[in-house]
């Protein structure tokens, strides 16, 4: 036998059994490559964020009104949110594009953990959220925000913010796999996403809106996250709205991520 | 390699049926692949040859039928049989901004091989698939043919003893098309059971050692290549004329020798006994002082078998749907 015979030949089956977890982190790693590859996308998503900072903090925060704090204190845990609610997009977008170039049909051939592609994508979403929210904490260090609170209670709202991410990449995960394209994945996210960050405490105090928008804007999960995470970096937290936020979280992972599964076991 | 003579075939699909809403992709197909062969699935675009790998690869559920590989059942046992199956589909299934090594890699972790096993089989796949210049390039900046060799190559990382190649050239120039078949002939000779989609006859023709034509979702014909064109019973000749007019002057003799269809300037004539019918064309031809341009005996193509079997051409895409 030759050795080229060898290379081709098909002898037993020999692949082991799925690993839930290793699996989703052969796939973490492959996402991950992925955005180091194109590191452009990853500037990109920072720099709508920066632009939003320097608007609220130059132009509008002038206008809007916080009693007892600082604008640039009120408004930097909310950048933070806004910043991971778009982001959460790249979830639903980067799956339409596997999907769309064969790479999910491929993964569900092989032999590995059915979770995987989601649970691997989610994780690498939220190493990349790390660094983008690392990034803004940056900006907002140079725009003046100084966060009154401890180092442990301000990494905790830091925490908040990317469990709330967390929880948004399963979300748009199901819109990415129930969508053709990734163009399509963008437009059908972005209703969605605006009222949630615009109707919210993220830039306005909701008192200042009128009152039947407020009854939505107070009890939204985007307020409801920022709200947590503003109190955290501003030492004021009660453990009712740290409590609340993170029901948000897990309540979210709790609902999407099985249907999300349930969506991929379907998809293509 | 002995094979046991009561061992199941490879690949088995039993009375196969799927309807995605109003459209019945496949209507009750059965086949089977015995170890070690090649069979190839014929037939024009839409004739359900994608629906029928996606069920025996686990992608998909049939509404009713079996489904098995290596004696099981897939849907019963999805995983085992993803273990024992290799896929190289039509859209060549690999990541662009990963590396050629790193995307085979990327299989081998998927398949649960040992590292070291994993890292070996990449560079050997790499070699054999003429991708070791370009092993560290990114496959953005890939040919059509070298992401088609790396996806058949990441198909193989786990050695799989069946294979499934879905219009494995489709979209290929004739060079990279040429050169998959020899890939492909080398698996094949190394004992890998391989069912092949394709809506090239010369593709069939070429790989496969039984053909089943599939049509609408049914299958309308099944045999070897020989065994097929010989159900047309026939020879063709093949007479060209320059102009038209020669050709139905021609055809009005030759009509005799055979049933005969004329195709502008051209006429053929489908005879049982080649030879002595070609004589007798030659005199009618000359009696009539008729000087053809090119005069042919020919085997039937598995074109002509088609055209036959369906009543449309095998690349009659709108005929299906």
């Amino acid at each position: 036998m030759t050795a080229t015979a060898t290379t081709l030949a098909a002898p037993a089956v020999t692949a082991g059994r799925p690993n839930a977890v290793t699996d989703a982190l052969t796939i973490a790693w492959r996402n991950l490559l992925n955005i180091r590859r194109n590191p452009q996308l990853l500037v990109f998503a920072t720099i709508q964020p920066v632009i939003f900072v320097l608007m609220f903090r130059y132009v509008f925060g002038g206008a809007i009104s916080t009693p007892g704090i600082p604008y640039v204190d009120y408004l930097m845990p909310g950048i933070f949110v806004q910043t991971v609610v778009f982001g959460a997009l790249t979830t639903g977008v980067g799956l339409a594009e596997d999907l769309q170039k064969g790479l999910i049909e491929r993964f569900r051939s092989l032999p590995m953990a059915r979770s995987a592609v989601l649970l691997g994508r989610t994780i690498a979403d939220l190493v990349r959220n790390i660094f983008v929210v690392a990034l803004m904490v940056v900006v907002g260090l140079l725009v003046g925000w100084n966060p009154g609170a401890d180092l442990v209670s301000v990494v905790a709202g830091l925490g908040m913010v990317l469990g709330f991410a967390y929880a948004l990449s399963w979300v748009f995960a199901i819109v990415g796999l129930s969508v053709r394209d990734s163009e399509t994945a963008q437009a059908a996210s972005f209703p969605i996403l605006a009222p949630l960050v615009f109707a919210s405490s993220a830039f306005v105090p909701v008192a200042s809106m009128p009152g039947w928008l407020q009854a939505f804007a107070r009890h939204q999960p985007v307020s409801v996250v920022v709200n947590a995470t503003r109190a955290l970096t501003l030492d004021g937290a009660s453990a009712s709205q740290v409590l609340s936020a993170a029901a948000w979280i897990v309540g979210i992972v709790a609902v999407f991520a099985p249907l999300a599964v349930a969506r991929y076991r379907r998809a293509v | 390699m002995e094979l046991l003579t009561s061992s199941p075939p490879a690949i088995r699909a039993v009375d196969l049926t799927k309807s995605f809403g109003e459209v019945k992709a496949l209507t009750g197909v059965s086949f089977e692949v015995p170890a070690g062969t090649v069979l190839g699935l014929l037939g024009p675009n839409g004739a359900g040859k994608t629906t029928a790998v996606r069920i025996l690869t686990t992608l998909l559920r049939p509404d009713s039928g079996r489904a098995e590989v290596l004696g099981r059942d897939v849907t019963d046992d999805a995983m085992t049989t993803r273990a024992s199956i290799g896929l190289a589909g039509q859209y060549a299934a690999v990541d662009d901004n990963l590396t050629a090594r790193e995307n085979l890699r990327l299989v081998g972790r998927l398949t649960h091989l040992p590292w070291a096993d994993i890292v070996r089989r990449a560079d050997a796949l790499l070699e054999r698939f003429d991708l070791l210049d370009a092993d560290d390039r990114l496959v953005r900046t890939f040919s059509g043919g070298m992401r088609r060799r790396l996806d058949l190559a990441a198909a193989l990382v786990h050695q799989p003893p069946v294979l499934f190649l879905d219009e494995p050239t489709t979209g290929l120039d004739p060079q990279g098309r040429t050169e998959l078949w020899s890939f492909i002939e080398e698996l094949v000779d190394a004992g890998t059971t391989l069912l092949l989609t394709t809506q090239y006859l010369e593709e069939a023709d070429r790989l496969a050692d039984r053909i089943v034509v599939i049509d609408r979702g049914t299958v309308i014909a099944e045999g070897t290549a020989s065994e097929l064109k010989a159900r047309l019973g026939a020879t063709i000749i093949e007479v060209a004329f320059d102009d038209p007019d020669a050709a139905r002057r021609a055809a009005s003799r030759l009509h005799r020798v055979g049933e005969l269809a004329v195709d502008g300037k051209e006429v053929r004539v489908n005879v049982a006994d080649g030879a002595h019918a070609m004589l007798e064309a030659v005199r009618v031809l000359d009696a009539e002082r008729l000087e053809p341009r090119t005069m042919a005996l020919r085997e039937p193509t598995l074109d002509d078998v088609f055209l036959t079997l369906t009543g449309h051409a095998a690349d009659d895409e709108k005929e299906s749907a």
